[in-house]
């Protein structure tokens, strides 16, 4: 069995999850190749052969020259499985390169039961066991699902690739940088958030009431970001901010992936939800089965004395 | 201009899912159902362009499913989108996301959209795969997770949401089809007056069979609940105890209360 990894490669850097690939392919108990579009000081250290298109010609993100040079790889290397992480780059490609191949897709794979892959779905409730029919696959793996044991090291064999066409649809312009910070959570050691679950905007005073009397600062999930009820600088999560306070108080918050991958590095974790089977529960020390809007202004006021 | 919105329906993801009969689904019954919240971003944006081009686009909305997912064309015709399609398909959850995307392309190969919505991905499978495969099929240009998406001179330029907070901006050449993230704008509330409008729009019915030649690329042998690690403790009760509980808990185990 033979698997092909498509490293990301952003702003001139690797990107350290494409370490997660290998552990992934090890799990499979694959035979493993890479293809890098990006350039020769990034390559991975891993002892095998990286396939190296350079990203000053094919651009950091152009799905459609990507998606041409991944198939070469593929025509040369002839693999079973060609896996990404399942990120904006992954999620994006990989679609592409399945359509091309008419080979079937797995996304966002969390674990591997019986040789069938593991995904989840309904927002993490639940799971299904997926399995490709056709011989050769896609596959996308979730970020931080296959964890890279030890310092990755090795010489890879570097063997060029290049396009004889290479005409898009899509141009790439640029990247906008995260907006400014005005709370640093990296350093916060209390974050009380607030999810979706705080009801409305009025309501996220009480989280924060909560924040203070611990000496804490406000975080927040997605939805609440979006809807405008807090600035995007408290944000938790992939898109947000990563976060390892000693405690973390999650309100209101389901877990959707996202956020726990945001989080999950927290000392202790305390969940706030009406919804015991909510996926925040597989991750909390403590578990409140209560409504947000009752439970935080009781457990700030007993704090506060 | 020519533009064609996907939506889906899916469950409220509060809901408690039991599997269904064949193992491989949820129990479809006994659900409250809504527009995938990633299509509403869809459908929106769709109409935001329509009104910024001074109402001259076509919109048409087009969702996969079940009788009931007619609600769910009938919020995006309240929304503002001009006509609906429904295909008709009662086994829609034994599809894959190739089937789907090929059901999509097939209706939408011969119909000249300009420009095609979708959502980032659906709620309940999460799979991200369909929007950009129908881009595969049909050629078009495509761009994934739009935070921001603007229109001018037949070129659309879309701000993709990368990790970390860092987005990527990117130029689109129509035929495109981009996939909207959450974020991208704030999906309007139908009024009563538009509502009682979209009652009047057409909703075209086509049963699935007519659009899909396909046969699926991956199964779905099983769902089932994630194991429980457990391990966690659970505090149910009053919450005047509760908060008294907690407190006890965090002075035992942390260093945070003193």
């Amino acid at each position: 069995m033979k698997a092909l990894l498509i490293c990301e490669y952003r702003e001139g850097k690797l990107l350290d999850s494409t370490y997660e690939l290998l552990a992934f392919a090890d799990r499979l108990g694959a035979d493993k190749a890479m293809v890098l579009i990006g350039s020769e000081a990034a390559a991975p250290r891993f002892d095998g052969k990286v396939y190296l298109a350079d990203a000053g010609k094919y651009g950091e993100y152009n799905p459609d020259l990507h998606k041409q040079i991944v198939l070469e790889a593929v025509a040369r290397e002839n693999p079973d499985y060609i896996v990404f992480v399942h990120s904006s780059y992954g999620w994006d490609l990989a679609p592409r390169v399945a359509a091309a191949l008419r080979a079937g897709q797995v996304s966002e794979i969390v674990g591997i039961v019986d040789g069938k892959f593991e995904v989840t779905c309904c927002n993490a409730k639940m799971r299904r066991s997926v399995v490709p029919k056709t011989a050769r696959a896609v596959l996308t793996i979730q970020a931080g699902a296959f964890s890279f044991a030890g310092e990755p090291h090795g010489t890879p064999q570097l063997e060029q690739l290049s396009l004889a066409e290479a005409a898009s649809g899509v141009e790439f312009v640029g990247y906008e940088a995260a907006e400014k910070k005005d709370v640093d959570l990296a350093k916060a050691e209390v974050i009380v958030s607030a999810g979706r679950g705080v009801g409305k905007k009025d309501n996220v005073a009480v989280i924060a009431a909560l924040a203070k009397a611990l000496g804490g600062e406000l975080g927040a999930s997605r939805p609440v970001v979006d809807a405008g009820w807090v600035e995007h600088s408290h944000q938790v999560g992939t898109t947000g901010q990563s976060v390892s306070p000693k405690l973390y108080v999650a309100c209101g918050i389901s877990g959707a992936i996202q956020h726990l991958a945001g989080m999950k590095k927290s000392d202790f974790v305390v969940a706030i939800n009406k919804d015991k089977d909510a996926p925040i529960g597989e991750v909390a020390d403590v578990l409140v089965v209560a409504d947000v809007m009752q439970f935080v202004p009781a457990l700030t006021a007993k704090c506060a004395r | 201009m020519n533009i064609l919105v996907c939506i889906k329906q899916v469950p409220d993801m509060e809901s408690r899912f039991k599997i269904n009969s064949e193992g491989v689904w949820y129990d479809e019954a006994d659900l409250a159902y809504r527009m995938n919240e990633y299509d509403e971003y869809a459908v929106e944006q769709a109409v935001r362009l329509k009104e910024q081009l001074g109402g001259e686009p076509v919109i048409t909305v087009l969702s996969i499913g079940p009788d009931r997912v007619v609600e769910a064309l009938k919020k995006a015709l309240a929304m503002g989108c001009d006509r609906g399609v429904h295909v008709r398909d009662n086994h829609h959850y034994r599809k894959d996301p190739w089937q789907m995307a090929s059901i999509i392309a097939a209706y939408a190969k011969d119909q000249g959209f300009d420009l095609i919505f979708t959502g980032m991905q659906s709620q309940d499978r999460g799979s991200a795969q369909v929007g950009v495969t129908v881009a595969e099929l049909l050629g078009y240009a495509c761009a994934t997770t739009l935070v921001g998406f603007a229109f001018d001179n037949g070129v659309v330029t879309a701000k993709r949401e990368l990790e970390g907070g860092t987005k990527g901006v990117v130029k689109l050449r129509l035929p495109a089809l981009v996939t909207c993230q959450l974020g991208l704008n704030i999906p309007r509330y139908p009024t009563l007056p538009n509502i009682m409008k979209a009652k009047k729009k057409e909703i075209l019915a086509l049963p699935v069979a007519d659009l899909l030649k396909e046969e699926g690329l991956v199964t779905t042998e099983r769902m089932y609940p994630p194991a429980k690690k457990g391990g966690g403790i659970v505090l149910e009760g009053d919450v005047g105890d509760l908060a008294d509980r907690l407190i006890g808990i965090l002075k035992e185990k942390t260093a945070v209360l003193r």
